[in-house]
């Protein structure tokens, strides 16, 4: 299949295969992502859900929002109940039960069931090699349940299992770097991507559905709940993501890094800290240790990227 | 006929899958499970079956793989124990509610703590309200047969219902036993065709599986799965007639041994079934009148059947192989709902034996049916719970 051209004009007239009606929150940024990576390519798709917002919000009792073959089965198998997906369909095709259609087969997830309890089971199907892309939508928390912290919240934030405290004052952990320990699975294609990216995004899942084998995209999803912003900011808080190199865009392919992506200038921290309420706490007096500690983390993260692309 | 050999249970097993050849399987190591799906894997890997298989990194991700697999549209299987069995107890939850019928060997072995690899029953009656439809084997020949029959069951379009056969960790799994085989090509045609039912794979009808339903809903949803078990027994019924005419091995829902005129019966599952009827028959030599029943499905469990097979005894003692701790052994619970149903109200006592594989030797069996025999005479019953088989 030839790769279908980008073009904002055709691409709004096309099918859109994640339909309206479905319950997520105005304003939210994991729909726009879902819709950026249906909208991407023609294959046919067969996706997973994890339990979590997307998978509560899409599909509710005879109602559904999934024009493609969907399941939802748990929260932290994703991967392998799509593994099992891709798996009967080599072996219908092998058996020549059924016909070979150049079917893709992907994940949508949370940080939640992604980062902490989906990742053993994420890391087991990139073990085992399957025809799968697995995208994950950070948010930075698990907000269905009424964001609690996971291993994906950023320094410093306040959650509610995490408050902003008078002893504790938010989360005293870095997040963990997902994106490079799937890189470290040694599959072939791992990308870190922004719906604020549109086109850097949409070009990342046309190259990954080319390349056979396992996939894994991280792609930032502001939360406007859970960040505590105004509901209609969701792209120009990824994109701040992106200035501020909070959210570098990159790609992996077979071990070579690639920053896809850079900013002109790279923005302070604090211009994506300073919208978020969840955030709010750090800009006290007392407490401008965070902001720095916060802007050294996301500066050692560039340089390390900045070396790896470097390495080639 | 078919091949007669010498064989364990797992073996047994991995050759009825190996016949039955399914699309996909999902394994995972855990004894006494681990032989079944090692010695599959050996078929796969020597071309005698087109199976894919699916290695994964733990149970849960192979009932979920299974999941996905079945949603797929194709016949799934995999099997486990223990500890397994129990990291798979969300997903199996899952698997019955989606109607996915999927065939698992569950080779029943303790649950830890204390860590145990051995046989009894703890797996199984913990995954008692999950869904599946369950049936217990009495030895290799039972867990073959079973096995074979299992996909016709779980795959009836009636049903649809994810399917668990058991047989004893090791005292089944791993002794070599007598057992006939049916011939490659009389399974083939036994099972017949996977039929799918809303295949994922379907890209013309996109199916969306897996939807959240609360209060509206849900509770309806419940009552239709309570519905779909109470067709499974017709349906064993049916199944395991045309695999008597097949094979001579008859079958029902459960097995009756002198139970016509006797006056005393012993309940027990599986493996102890086999020891218990050597030591009915010298009873009855000495002129007692003790019979056995032995269920093999236990979910659904046959209520009625049951209560009318029990209802002319005067004393009966369940033999449990597992315990709810604080409660009564789950076989036990099972059979004093059937006794709830009888006019007459026999008598009925609660055996705990056999944990972590301990030996269900013969003077246990004497000691019940003597016990038994009392309870009769006098029609009272000292301890309804005890432990049997302890070391002091």
């Amino acid at each position: 299949m030839t790769t279908k051209p980008l073009r904002l004009k055709e691409l709004a007239k096309g099918e859109d295969r994640f339909a309206h009606g479905h319950r997520m929150c105005a304003g939210c940024g994991a729909p726009i992502v879902v819709k950026q990576v249906l909208m991407a390519t023609d294959y046919p798709i067969i996706a997973s859900n994890a339990t979590g917002c997307l998978e509560v919000s899409s599909c509710i009792q005879q109602f559904t929002a999934w024009k493609i073959p969907w399941i939802h089965s748990a929260f932290e198998n994703a991967a392998a109940t799509i593994s099992g997906v891709e798996t009967m369909y080599r072996s219908l095709v092998k058996q020549g039960k059924i016909e070979e259609q150049n079917v893709k087969f992907v994940s949508f997830a949370g940080d939640g069931g992604t980062y902490d309890i989906g990742f053993q089971s994420l890391s087991g199907a990139m073990e085992r090699g399957h025809d799968m892309m697995y995208i994950c939508y950070d948010n930075g928390a698990y907000m269905n349940t009424g964001i609690q912290r996971s291993s994906a919240t950023p320094f410093g934030a306040n959650t509610t299992t995490c408050p902003a405290g008078d002893a504790i004052p938010g989360k005293l952990q870095h997040r963990k770097d997902l994106t490079r320990i799937m890189a470290a699975h040694g599959i072939p294609y791992v990308a870190q991507a922004s719906p604020a990216n549109w086109m850097d995004l949409m070009k990342k899942v046309q190259k990954a559905f080319e390349i056979k084998g396992p996939k894994f995209l991280n792609v930032i999803a502001p939360c406007n709940r859970g960040w505590r912003t105004k509901t209609d900011d969701a792209i120009t808080l990824a994109k701040i993501a992106f200035e501020t190199c909070y959210w570098p865009l990159f790609e992996i392919e077979n071990g070579v890094t690639k920053i896809t992506s850079k900013p002109k200038e790279k923005k302070p921290l604090v211009d994506f800290l300073k919208p978020q309420g969840r955030f709010k706490h750090m800009f006290a007096p007392e407490n401008e240790w965070m902001l720095v500690q916060a802007q050294e983390y996301v500066d050692a993260q560039w340089e390390r990227l900045l070396k790896d692309e470097a390495a080639g | 006929m078919g091949k007669i050999v010498a064989v364990t249970g797992n073996e047994a097993c991995a050759l009825a899958l190996r016949q039955i050849n399914p699309d996909v399987c999902a394994a995972y190591p855990i004894t006494p499970a681990t032989d079944l799906m090692q010695r599959f894997s050996g078929y796969v890997n020597d071309g005698k079956v087109d199976t894919e298989l699916i290695l994964v990194e733990s149970e849960h991700s192979a009932m979920s793989a299974c999941i996905g697999a079945a949603a797929a549209g194709g016949r799934v299987a995999t099997a486990t124990s223990s500890q397994g069995l129990a990291l798979m107890w969300e997903m199996l939850y899952i698997a019955a509610g989606t109607r996915l019928p999927i065939v698992m060997p569950l080779v029943n072995r303790a649950l830890s703590a204390p860590l145990n690899i051995h046989g009894d029953h703890s797996d199984g009656m913990g995954a008692r309200d999950t869904g599946w439809i369950q049936l217990y084997s009495e030895n290799a020949q039972e867990a073959y047969d079973n096995t074979i029959m299992a996909f016709r069951i779980a795959e009836h379009l009636d049903v649809r219902l994810p399917i668990m056969v058991c047989m004893d960790g090791f005292i089944v799994s791993h002794s070599i036993e007598r057992v006939e085989y049916v011939d490659d090509a009389d399974v083939k045609n036994f099972v017949g065709k996977f039929e799918a039912v809303h295949p994922l794979l379907d890209l013309e009808n996109p199916k969306s599986y897996g939807p959240l339903i609360l209060t509206d809903l849900y509770h309806e949803y419940k009552r239709a799965q309570h519905e779909v078990m109470t067709k499974v027994p017709a349906v064993i019924e049916t199944v395991s007639a045309e695999f008597a005419k097949m094979t001579g091995r008859e079958y029902n829902l459960f097995e009756k041994y002198r139970l016509e005129d006797a006056e005393i019966a012993i309940v027990v599952m599986s493996s102890a079934a086999g020891t218990t009827k050597d030591i009915i028959d010298q009873y009855r030599e000495k002129g007692v009148k003790i019979g056995l029943l032995k269920p093999r499905m236990f979910r659904p469990f046959p209520f009625t059947e049951i209560a009318e097979a029990l209802k002319h005894v005067k004393a009966i003692a369940v033999l449990d192989r597992a315990d709810s701790f604080g409660g009564m052994g789950p076989l036990y619970s099972e059979i004093a709902a059937c006794v709830m149903q009888m006019d007459s109200k026999p008598a009925v006592t609660n055996k705990i034996f056999g944990l972590g594989g301990r030996d269900y030797l013969p003077d246990q069996a004497e000691y019940v049916i003597d016990e038994l025999i009392e309870i009769a005479k006098s029609g009272k019953v000292k301890t309804v719970k005890e432990y049997i088989g302890v070391r002091e």
